[in-house]
């Protein structure tokens, strides 16, 4: 990986330790969507897509079989999004994200091993063990974390972006949320000091439907919960079908094109569906019947399968993708589950910067 | 060595800083225009818009752009006008900025500075007073330096710029007019270093930002009595230089803790406790604190005063810790 690590930030902490994250970086790398040329872009998207839905699902079954520790929210549905969004970033350019963020920081090139291995907390993960599902981050790929308060990244976002503009740097940042967070004052603020100070940020809803447990539009008497407020900030606001990953990348590519030259943030709306619950531990059972399958039959790795074929790609080789990626994602959850556990000492470092928690003398 | 205000150091203390480092800037509300306590005087225009960025009422938008731009390779030093207004953006400090550290297992770091107008003394009412240090005590991750003195004004500043770590500065809004040397070129006041501000063998005073000029009035009134007191000045709750007050206590086996945040859960309590803790046999008398009102701080002047600490309750509770000895121990 050459991709630049961001200005001021170093890796130490858990990196130094006697457990460092694996640098392996099996399965899918920041280079898996960069360059994506017209003859292996439809592949390499859903190759993408099947790695987010393999990793997504193994979760799924690890927390079902408690080996996960707290909870998982996972990003099974979500898929186009982040490798749409993902596919139209360089590898300067930064990304934050929300507690459902394991496929935004898979896309940018966190080492899927890490992750896992914090996932479960065991040594050696993302973050030390001391992140968990809510928390994974690889500041060296440019994903500066998943956030899991509703809303409080956004203007941290907004900071990023501004840190870009001082320094003269060209890095956009890609700033993630749902649409449970447009209800939030942090969405407000940060989207209007974004605007207000011309900041290269692009805003990306993922609209699942729903606010945790409750559908979405039984709390906002908009039809799309960030689109129809950016105009309030005088933010370009674009809606997407968030199941179509070339669709995703397309509007991605000229949403970053634009705060990449300056003229400010926008934000893109990508309508989707949360495939589960709200976490694993959530059934979901207040959702009317039928919808779930509805939205499943716009599965977005069907859909762009279908799109892929119908443009002269193999069937066979995408029957292909699924079954080698699982066969991937077991493998890194059978080195996880052999790894050490991790030291008691860790949790007493890494409050501070000379890596002690000492408070006082 | 110049004589300035407290507020003229807050001013002339970012300015060296960002003398000193590009990369420092400033963030918050009505700073072109000085600020509405004058500390950011004269600094717009000295470094233009790209570093002193005026935002709008923001508190959320304004911590959480330090938190990023301090990710970014800054070092924002962000201004909450009054340090009540922490509770409209206490989550960006609390979960984010404290704990981003500690959460990525060191890889990120926040090098950033949040400055605010602190505590009570001037009538501004129960929304505008408070002094909420202790707020900040309870949260591991984040370091906190209430300077005392136009030359600590600089001095803590200039080390919280510098620090690596997240730092909140509480000025004290009561002393912004007090007169004081600040001294002349690279000046800095590490952090979590107490100042003995006067030695004395009789007993130890503990104070912090405003508290201190009052427990060196009320030192002055003891030594009238005959009474010598020990004045600290904190500086810092985190880290706290709790090797300065036991080695105080050990000496004068007395020990009064004058705090301005509300008693029912201030910062005087911890340090009561350590001290309870790892010098009980040095104790010559049950450490006494005198702390904020319990309740929300009121406007008219004798009201305010009520609640208030004041030199005048620092000798008496002085007193009091001396008269403990005419209590017969029991056999």
């Amino acid at each position: 990986m050459s991709t630049d690590t961001s200005a001021g930030q170093a890796a130490s902490g858990a990196a130094r330790g006697e457990h460092p994250t694996p640098d392996r970086n099996e399965g899918l790398t920041a280079d898996d969507l960069r360059d994506l040329a017209p003859a292996d872009q439809d592949l390499r998207l859903y190759r993408a897509m099947a790695f987010v839905r393999a990793f997504e699902e193994r979760v799924e079954t690890l927390y079902k079989q408690g080996q996960v520790r707290g909870p998982a929210h996972l990003a099974l549905g979500h898929e186009a999004v982040a490798v749409g969004v993902g596919a139209a970033l360089g590898p300067q350019d930064r990304s934050i994200g929300t507690y459902r963020g394991h496929h935004h920081a898979l896309v940018r090139g966190t080492p899927p091993d890490g992750m896992m291995l914090e996932l479960l907390g065991r040594a050696g993960g993302v973050c030390g063990g001391k992140g968990g599902s809510m928390h994974v981050l690889s500041v060296e790929h440019g994903y500066l974390g998943s956030h899991a308060i509703i809303g409080a990244h956004l203007p941290v976002a907004a900071g990023l972006g501004w840190a870009s503009q001082v320094l003269g740097e060209d890095r956009v940042t890609a700033c993630f949320f749902g649409d449970g967070a447009t209800n939030i004052g942090a969405f407000h603020e940060a989207l209007n000091l974004a605007a207000v100070w011309h900041l290269p940020v692009v805003f990306v809803c993922e609209n699942n439907g729903y606010m945790e447990y409750t559908p979405i539009e039984t709390v906002v008497p908009v039809t799309y919960p960030a689109a129809d407020r950016a105009a309030a900030y005088g933010l370009p606001a674009i809606t997407v079908d968030g199941n179509d990953v070339s669709a995703v990348r397309e509007v991605a590519v000229a949403a970053v094109a634009t705060a990449r030259r300056g003229e400010g943030p926008v934000l893109v709306e990508a309508r989707t569906y949360r495939h589960g619950g709200h976490s694993v531990a959530d059934p979901a059972a207040y959702r009317p019947l039928g919808e779930v399958e509805a939205w499943k039959a716009r599965d977005p790795l069907a859909v762009h399968r279908d799109a892929a074929v119908a443009r002269g790609g193999d069937p066979a080789v995408y029957e292909a993708v699924m079954p080698e990626v699982r066969e991937q994602v077991a493998a890194i959850a059978r080195r996880a589950q052999e790894a050490p556990r991790p030291d008691a000492a860790d949790a007493w470092t890494d409050v501070w910067s000379d890596g002690s928690s000492t408070w006082r003398s | 060595m110049a004589e300035l205000t407290y507020r003229e150091a807050v001013a002339a203390g970012l300015a060296r800083e960002m003398d000193r480092d590009p990369t420092v800037v400033l963030i918050g509300e009505d700073l072109r225009a000085g600020g509405v306590f004058k500390t950011t005087k004269g600094l717009f225009e000295r470094f233009g818009p790209v570093r002193v960025r005026d935002t709008p009422i923001s508190e959320q938008a304004i911590v959480g752009a330090a938190m990023g731009a301090a990710m970014g390779g800054l070092r924002p030093v962000a201004e909450i006008m009054f340090s009540d207004f922490y509770a409209t953006c206490w989550d960006g400090v609390v979960n984010e900025i404290a704990k981003a550290r500690y959460m990525s297992a060191g890889r990120l770091t926040l090098p950033l500075v949040i400055r605010s107008a602190n505590g009570g003394g001037i009538g501004f009412g129960a929304q505008h007073s408070q002094a909420t240090e202790n707020w900040a005590m309870c949260v591991p991750g984040l370091k906190i330096a209430c300077p005392s003195t136009p030359g600590d004004a600089v001095g803590l500043l200039a080390a919280a710029v510098r620090s690596d770590d997240p730092v909140l500065v509480f000025e004290h809004k009561a002393l912004y007019g007090v007169r004081g040397e600040v001294p002349d070129g690279d000046h800095v006041v590490p952090l979590g270093r107490a100042g003995v501000r006067r030695s004395g063998a009789d007993v130890t005073l503990v104070g912090l930002a405003a508290t201190v000029p009052m427990c060196l009035a009320a030192a002055a009134d003891l030594a009238a009595a005959g009474v010598e007191a020990e004045v600290i000045d904190l500086r810092c709750l985190v880290p706290l230089d709790a090797a300065t007050v036991l080695e105080s206590v050990g000496r004068t086996g007395r020990l009064v803790v004058v705090e301005e945040n509300p008693g029912q859960l201030g910062w005087g309590a911890a340090v009561a406790a350590l001290v309870a803790e790892e010098a009980f046999g040095d104790l010559r008398a049950p450490v006494l604190r005198v702390s904020g009102g319990n309740v929300p701080l009121p406007v008219a002047k004798e009201l305010e005063a009520e609640v208030s600490p004041s030199a005048a309750k620092v000798v008496a509770a002085v007193h009091r810790a001396l008269d403990h000895r005419r209590v017969a121990p029991v056999a």
